[in-house]
Order: C-alpha cells, then sequence, then structure tokens
C-alpha cells in the first residue's frame, strides 16, 4: 500500500467505472422524476398558499411543516417499509423519487409562496380590475414578475435535491453513493475509498455546479434587465 | 348603470361601510370626497368587487355582481385608475395597454396596436410608447394608467384618488386629462380631494365620513351652502 490514493486504487475504480456511470443515471433518473414531483406539488401548494383561502392555506402550512421538521431519511424509511409491510413490493426507485419529489415539493412550495407574495398587492388588484381571471391573471402579470425571485432559492432547492438523492443509500438504493459505498465494500472491489469517494463527489459536482452557476447566471441577466428598464 | 344598495363593510372588527346606497347613472360624473379613512376608496372598490361587501348588493347595468360573475361583468363593464398606478413594471407602455384587449377581449394584435395608440395620443404620450413605466415620472405614469383604462372601452371608470400619490406639479396634467375625459359620454366615479376638478367637471358630488354618505349635491351646493356641520368643517380646510 502506498497511501490511500495508491495507483492500484485508482485502477480498481478504473476498472470498475462503469459502475459508477450507472449510479449517476439513476441518480439522475431519480432527481429528474423526482423534480417533476416536486415542481407540480409545489406549484399546488404555493399557489393554495397565496389564494388568500383559509382552508387552502391550513392544508399547504400542513404539508410544508410536516415535510420541512421531519428528516428525509425517516420519509424515506416509513414510505419503504410501510409499503413492503403492506404486502407491496415496490422496488426502490418508486419509494426513493416519491419520497424525495413530497419533500422537496415542500421546499419548493414556500419557493413559490415567496415568489408570488414578492409582487405588490396592486398588481394583482389592477389585473383583477381588468378582468384576468385567476389563471391568466399568473400567467400574464404575476409569475413574470416574481420568477426573479423564485429561480435563484429554486435552483439551490434542486441542487439539493440532487445531493439528497444519496438519502436512497437507507433503503439499498442504486443512486450513485449507494454504489460508490458498495463498491469500497465489496468482497472483491473493495478498499480504494479514497479515489471511489472522490470521484462520487466529482460526478456530483459536475451535476450541480453547473445548475447553480447557470441560475445566478440568469439571475444576473434578469437584473441586467430591470437596470435597464429603470435607467 | 351602477347601484350600491344597503353595502356594508367590515374589516375584522372595523365597520368600514354602514348601509351604504349609491346610485350611479349613465354618463354622470360623480366625485366622491371626504376625510381620510372615511370609506371613500372602500365604496369606489366595492363597485368593481375588489372588495366584497359584508352584507347588501352591488348592480351594474341591472347585474346583480356575486363572487362567481364578477370577472366577467367588470371585464366587460369597468376599468379602474388607482392611486398608485399600478402598471405592469415588467411590459413596455404599449404592452401594458395592449394586453387586456389581446388577451380579454379577443382584439387582434393591430387593432389592439391601433387603440393604444390612439388612446396614447389622448393622453399625449405617444413618444413613450416603448419604454418601460418606471422610466416615466408619476405624472406620465398616471397618465398612461388612463389610457390603459380607456383601451379596455368600458363605460364605467373608476378612479381611486388618482393624484393622491403625485407631486404638485404633475396633479394638473392628470387632472387635464380627465377633465377631457369628462366630456366623454363615460360615466366617471371619482375619489379625490381635488375640489376644483370636482367643481369643474362633477355634476353630483358626495361627501363620506365614517362610512356614510352624510350629505350630496352639486359641487356648488358644497361651495355655497354646504349644511351639515361634519361638510363644512372639512371643506372650511380644504377649500382656500
Amino acid at each position: 500500500m502506498s497511501g490511500i490514493f495508491s495507483a492500484r486504487a485508482w485502477n480498481k475504480v478504473w476498472l470498475y467505472r462503469k459502475t459508477f456511470l450507472v449510479g449517476l443515471g439513476n441518480t439522475l433518473e431519480t432527481a429528474a422524476i423526482a423534480l417533476v414531483i416536486a415542481l407540480a406539488l409545489g406549484i399546488i401548494f404555493g399557489l393554495m398558499a397565496t389564494s388568500g383561502k383559509k382552508v387552502l392555506k391550513a392544508i399547504s402550512r400542513v404539508y410544508v411543516e410536516f415535510f420541512q421538521n421531519t428528516p428525509i431519511l425517516l420519509q424515506l424509511c416509513f414510505l419503504y417499509y410501510a409499503l413492503a409491510f403492506s404486502g407491496h413490493s415496490p422496488g426502490i426507485l418508486v419509494p426513493g423519487f416519491t419520497a424525495l419529489g413530497v419533500y422537496t415539493g415542500a421546499y419548493m412550495s414556500e419557493v413559490i409562496r415567496a415568489g408570488i407574495e414578492s409582487v405588490p398587492k396592486g398588481q394583482f388588484e389592477a389585473a383583477q380590475s381588468q378582468g384576468f381571471g385567476y389563471i391568466s391573471r399568473m400567467v400574464h402579470i404575476i409569475l413574470p414578475q416574481s420568477i426573479k425571485v423564485i429561480l435563484p432559492p429554486m435552483a439551490n432547492t434542486i441542487v439539493n435535491m440532487i445531493k439528497n438523492t444519496s438519502c436512497l443509500y437507507i433503503i439499498g438504493g442504486a443512486d450513485l453513493l449507494s454504489l460508490t459505498y458498495s463498491f469500497v465494500t465489496g468482497e472483491n472491489t473493495g478498499g480504494a475509498y479514497a479515489p471511489a469517494y472522490l470521484l462520487c463527489g466529482v460526478l456530483f459536482f459536475l451535476i450541480c455546479f453547473p445548475l447553480s452557476t447557470l441560475a445566478s447566471a440568469w439571475e444576473n441577466a434578469i437584473k441586467k434587465r430591470d437596470r435597464k428598464e429603470v435607467v | 348603470m351602477i347601484r350600491l344598495e344597503n353595502v356594508n363593510k367590515y374589516f375584522g372588527d372595523l365597520h368600514v361601510l354602514k348601509d351604504v346606497n349609491l346610485e350611479v347613472k349613465e354618463g354622470e360624473k360623480l366625485v366622491i370626497i371626504g376625510p381620510s379613512g372615511s370609506g371613500k376608496s372602500t365604496t369606489v372598490r366595492c363597485m368593481n368587487f375588489l372588495e366584497e361587501p359584508t352584507s347588501g348588493n352591488v348592480y351594474i347595468n341591472g347585474t346583480k355582481l356575486t363572487g362567481k360573475n364578477k370577472i366577467k361583468v367588470v371585464r366587460e363593464t369597468t376599468s379602474m385608475v388607482f392611486q398608485q398606478f399600478n402598471l405592469y413594471p415588467h411590459m413596455t407602455v404599449l404592452k401594458n395597454l395592449m394586453i387586456a384587449p389581446v388577451k380579454l377581449h379577443h382584439k387582434s394584435k393591430k387593432e389592439a396596436e391601433e387603440l393604444a395608440y390612439h388612446y396614447l395620443d389622448v393622453v399625449g404620450l405617444r413618444d413613450k410608447a416603448q419604454v418601460y413605466p418606471t422610466t416615466l415620472s408619476g405624472g406620465q405614469q398616471q397618465r398612461i394608467a388612463i389610457a390603459r383604462a380607456l383601451c379596455a372601452q368600458s363605460k364605467i371608470i373608476l378612479f381611486d384618488e388618482p393624484t393622491s400619490a403625485l407631486d404638485p406639479e404633475t396633479i394638473k396634467e392628470v387632472l387635464d386629462v380627465m377633465i377631457k375625459l369628462a366630456k366623454e359620454n363615460i360615466t366617471m366615479v371619482v375619489v379625490t380631494h381635488e375640489m376644483g376638478f370636482a367643481r369643474q367637471v362633477a355634476d353630483r358630488v358626495v361627501f363620506m365620513a365614517d362610512g356614510q354618505i352624510l350629505e350630496e349635491g352639486t359641487a356648488e351646493h358644497f361651495f355655497v351652502n354646504p349644511e351639515n356641520e361634519r361638510v363644512k368643517q372639512f371643506l372650511g380646510k380644504i377649500i382656500r
């Protein structure tokens, strides 16, 4: 052994490079489906939170508080074992993206609520006084103004969600982190801890960093456009 | 044209409108005056159901407004000009004027654009069509807001303190546009403190205090011999 980053360890990682790519693929697939669920739930509950209707607001509040104040690992285990013990064999993918989607949806809901609430009340009133119904008011007047408030935190939420796919490890997932863990602890493959975890981290970084960068670039572009409107 | 029937409005425990009855006739120019907190704004905001009365009814052209039909009835009959202009900041002036005609009144882009330029001429701001509203002065923004209201070609325009947020020197340019409008056959309901304007255009002036209509009459009546003590007090402060 010549240190934890020995050539032998690197070589082992290279030999099993496919394992990491499969893990990355699974992580991205889970994240993509979870994102659709999270966006749908976030839009629904975010709109409910800003609807001004007490009952809808309360329902949205309960959803957000419940999922933001319990660990994702717990939600994941609960869903997985509840399904398993009720006689279903859900596999790993379905409970994975469902739990992740529902959990992230709670954060999306808050992001969208904050975005809508950032638009002055007068804008809603002007649109209503012109005869815009709820949906067209949102589409033409409110959402175009709230998008710059929504976008940066939404990108952060998505990045967090991609990283959270690693929680699937707890139910024996096939995501990037789970497969890395199996690799370094495997009977035939084990041992190459340092290069394997490093590679795993690099792969996560390669996905998440461009996303955050893109989001801040977009945010800056919108801000610049706004300045132009003022000058 | 507009009728308020025993309208009451509460904000929590606060009784803002107390059994208000008021009728506005077609083409009439009605000015509502009174001290702040008297319910003037709430009264006009009830006319297009931006505020829904706690009890009582609002009729527009004989149709009783409800939570369900308000959007449709309001779209077809009324426009509103706000104290804070409320132009859409993410659109150019031209887009601000075109969006409702295109999206709500089924006009083609071309028709809507012609309409927009026509009313920009009316308010004297044709050259500002391509700029964003935030680049304009308050007075200019309010004139654009009036043009936007006109583009809906509604028979009724509600003005909620249209000059209260303006610099003294820009108030006149907005009032001039409104005086010009008053010559058209548009029903105007104007909440304002501008007694000169009331005197010049109002067919009828209504004085409100504490959520009630205390006195109504012509502008002349209010200048010459108001009856109610409360009205005399108020006018004594604002007419110089």
